[in-house]
């Protein structure tokens, strides 16, 4: 194993150096200078005529031995570039591993952008050209001889004015039975977003669907719960926690919705509809683990750090003669994030 | 050959004229212009491996039992698109690799992307004649970040259910149109079975396709336009300077494209990216701590940590947090992009078309603009991993918090004010190296060419 990360690690230099060098030549920061053309030294007005090569006043530098060590170069990355090729094909017929897989892939691409960028670094003439640059806005007549033209062609249609307002109305037609396409990927808002989950007499049901009894949980412990015959469902996901009675500090009508200390919140945040999913113990927080925001149980899930503006929505509780937990109604708000018209 | 290949062509499509142009097309040489050809040679790379993740991916939401290769999730429920994704890294040859390639390409694409716009606005190049191609540029921008999101979102693993949710969540927020919006974009109330094929859709056909219309009227208004240069001697408003497109220039951008592909796909070997076998398959109760949405999106997400919890009332309405950092801020960020070319003809009251381009120097606010910009984005982005760091530094996240949110505004002040002051000291040194040049010249006799030199 060691070997082959010994390997991979060599390669991995082998890469950054070529990469290193590549970058090198691509930005031409090769120590080379470049000499200022005659064209240029005599200023920007008086130009040869414009484009074709011979126009070009050449800084062409090209020394034998530059040559021979540029074939030089070439020729082995190009050589490289095709043995990381085969290797490659090797590799992926026998089914090799990704990260040989893929480094051959890379060493036989960089090998092929070195190569050619070598290539034209040593191997061909380097020109540097000027040119003028035509000024975009065209002649005044040619702007005046087109705007006529188009207006000539208008003139036909004006003409029709009456013909014309049906096209308006043709198109206007159009884009109303596109835009009213739009229809088929909605859904209705109504059930969906305002929909308070839960009815008075469900039973609390863990996600295994066992029902919960006063018994569950000792203070401190948590558990996700649902509504009996809606167990995965995410809207109604709730989480129950157990704290000591005597620690409560919930609003004044809320005081029987915690039958020996167990307190039903929504699980879904009401930042931004992650499941709070985590129950700190020690300080009675529930946390959100997408922007940390902080809910505190015993006052009813008010937020008490985070991004989170609004209290977890709760839900009333009360046990039943066999001492089972059961829903005493329904959330006390629209469980999941905030949205126009949807607060309490 | 060549000669009778051309005929063949020329005799019916008339090309020797242009293809002469073309060949003879003058580009400039400097390390700055090649960032747009790593964001366009990145998205040959995404289309090129996305076209093959294509032929394997399952962009279906039919619940089915897993038995496959992956032995740690051997009888869980999933998705039949997450099924298709495990499949594609532990089944099909290669395709681990591929996988891992376009998601890198992605990042890289975009980060190139947004490389690239910052040196155009450090440089002026946005300023007249190029406006239209800073506003496709920036609309390029736009779907790129949300074609990614898009990418990310239809794997049907934990973490991308929970983007999906957070952006869903987002869009509801908007005040009136807001759950109508969401409604229709996602289809429903998210977790749905809709959202994923819409969504692939989007990210395999609608988003490349405006990409690449985008992207060749991108390039055909720079061919058209010619490229902007660096000042220097010999620069001008009415010239251009640079070598030719071919044979040097071609060989020299092909090359780029292969070491792009190289480095891509070095990344994609060796550096693994969204393991999405690990994340498990959605489930909207599991919970994900240390989730971390894609870098180009943590500028969001941080700003989405920072802001207070606070109710906002519009009348009896209420406004959701989410909407402020999630929202607003982002559409207002693009806004001030798009319009800022005329907002610094406004400052400079300059309206002439310009090739040559602005020294960050010579126009200090709006590099200390700009450069507190980035501050505050970069903050922003740190402000998104504030739990890890948390968890890192051995610290609370409201302690962290807390410094972010001084620092987030002290620190973009700072950085304005030095970088203001940097500015002037080099417009003051390069102004007085100039007056130290033209009088040595005169002394010589010798004559400066290049008006464009002398700025200040
Ligand atoms: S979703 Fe819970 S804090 Fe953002």
């Amino acid at each position: 194993m060691s070997e082959g990360e010994d390997r991979e690690a060599r390669k991995g230099a082998w890469l950054l150096m070529m990469f290193a060098l590549g970058w090198r030549m691509v930005t031409g920061r090769s120590g080379k200078s470049r000499r200022v053309t005659s064209a240029e030294a005599a200023g920007p007005r008086d130009f040869p005529l414009p484009s074709g090569r011979d126009a070009d006043t050449e800084t062409q530098a090209v020394t034998s031995g530059r040559e021979r060590w540029g074939t030089l170069l070439v020729a082995c990355s190009l050589i490289a570039a095709i043995a990381a090729g085969i290797g490659f094909l090797f590799i992926y017929w026998t089914d090799g591993g990704n990260k040989l897989l893929g480094g051959t892939l890379a060493l036989s691409f960089a090998g092929f952008g070195i190569a050619l960028i070598l290539w034209s670094h040593f191997l061909m003439a380097h020109r540097e050209a000027t040119e003028p640059l035509e000024p975009l806005l065209s002649p005044e007549e040619d702007r005046q001889t087109a705007a006529d033209d188009f207006c000539a062609g208008a003139r036909d249609v004006k003409r029709r004015s009456l013909l014309k307002l049906m096209i308006v109305a043709g198109a206007g037609v159009f884009a109303a039975m596109f835009v009213s396409l739009l229809r088929s990927f909605g859904a209705p808002i109504e059930p969906a977003l305002y929909q308070i989950v839960w009815s008075r007499g469900q039973r609390l049901m863990t996600a295994d669907n066992k029902p919960v009894s006063i018994h569950s949980l000792k203070p401190g412990d948590s558990v996700t719960v649902f509504p009996e015959g809606s167990i995965g469902n995410d809207h109604a996901q709730t989480v129950l926690v157990r704290v000591k009675e005597q620690f409560l500090r919930l609003p004044a009508d809320r005081a029987d919705w915690a039958p020996m200390g167990y307190l039903a919140y929504s699980r879904v945040c009401t930042h931004a509809g992650c499941p709070v999913g985590m129950f700190e113990s020690q300080t009675n927080l529930l946390l959100c683990p997408c922007h940390q925001s902080t809910f505190n149980v015993l006052t009813g899930a008010e937020p008490t750090g985070g991004p989170a503006a609004r209290p977890l929505p709760q839900l009333p509780l009360y046990a039943d003669s066999e001492g089972l937990l059961r829903a005493g109604g329904r959330f006390s708000s629209i469980p999941g994030p905030g949205f126009w018209g949807g607060q309490q | 050959m060549i000669r009778r290949i051309g005929r063949w062509f020329d005799s019916r499509l008339h090309l020797a004229q242009p293809a002469r142009e073309a060949l003879n097309h003058v580009f400039p040489d400097h390390w700055s212009f090649m960032l747009g050809e790593i964001a366009l040679y990145s998205f040959v790379v995404l289309i090129i491996t996305g076209s093959f993740l294509a032929m394997f991916f399952n962009g279906s939401t039919a619940h089915l039992i897993y038995h496959g290769p992956y032995r740690a999730l051997d009888g869980v429920e999933m998705s039949a698109a997450y099924q298709s994704v495990l499949h594609l890294c532990f089944g099909v040859p290669a395709g681990l690799l591929i996988r891992q390639m376009h998601h890198w390409a992605a990042l890289i694409f975009i980060g190139a992307i947004v490389v690239h716009v910052a040196r155009i606005f450090f440089t002026g190049a946005f300023r007249r004649p190029r406006e239209i191609n800073w506003w496709i540029g920036l609309t390029l921008l736009v779907l790129a970040l949300s074609n990614g999101y898009f990418g990310y979102s239809i794997l049907g693993d934990l973490l991308s259910g929970a983007g999906m949710r957070i952006g869903y969540s987002m869009m509801l927020s908007i005040p009136i149109i807001g759950p109508w919006l969401a409604f229709l974009f996602f289809g429903g109330r998210v977790p749905v079975d809709v959202t994923i094929p819409r969504m692939y859709g989007l990210h395999i056909f609608v988003v490349p396709a405006a990409i690449s219309v985008l992207l060749a009227l991108h390039l055909g208004i720079i061919w058209r336009q010619k490229h902007t240069n660096y000042p220097g001697p010999g620069r001008t408003d009415h010239t251009i300077t640079g070598s030719r497109i071919w044979p040097t220039y071609t060989a020299k951008s092909i090359g780029l494209f292969f070491l792009v592909f190289a480095v891509i796909a070095a990344l994609g070997a060796l550096v693994q990216i969204d393991p999405v076998w690990i994340y498990g398959p959605y489930d909207p109760i599991a919970i994900l701590p240390g989730a971390q949405p894609d870098w180009y999106l943590a500028w969001v997400e941080g700003a989405m940590r920072l802001f207070p919890g606070v109710n906002i009332y519009l009348g009896p309405y209420l406004i959701p947090e989410v909407f402020f950092p999630g929202i607003l801020f982002p559409v207002l960020f693009f806004i001030v992009l798009y319009l800022y070319p005329f907002f610094d003809k406004f400052i400079t009251h300059d309206n002439q078309p310009h090739h040559v381009l602005r020294h960050p120097y010579e126009q200090p606010f709006q590099t200390a603009l700009g450069c507190a910009v980035f501050m505050f984005l970069f903050v922003l982005f740190v402000a998104a991993g504030d739990d890890v760091i948390a968890v890192a530094t051995g610290t609370s996240v409201v302690t962290i918090r807390l410094i972010l949110r001084i620092l987030v505004f002290v620190a973009p002040a700072v950085t304005g004010i030095i970088v203001y002051g940097l500015c002037i000291l080099s417009r003051h040194r390069h102004a007085r190296g100039l007056e130290r040049a033209l009088e040595s010249a005169s002394a010589e006799g010798r004559l400066i060419s290049g008006e464009n030199e002398v700025t200040q």
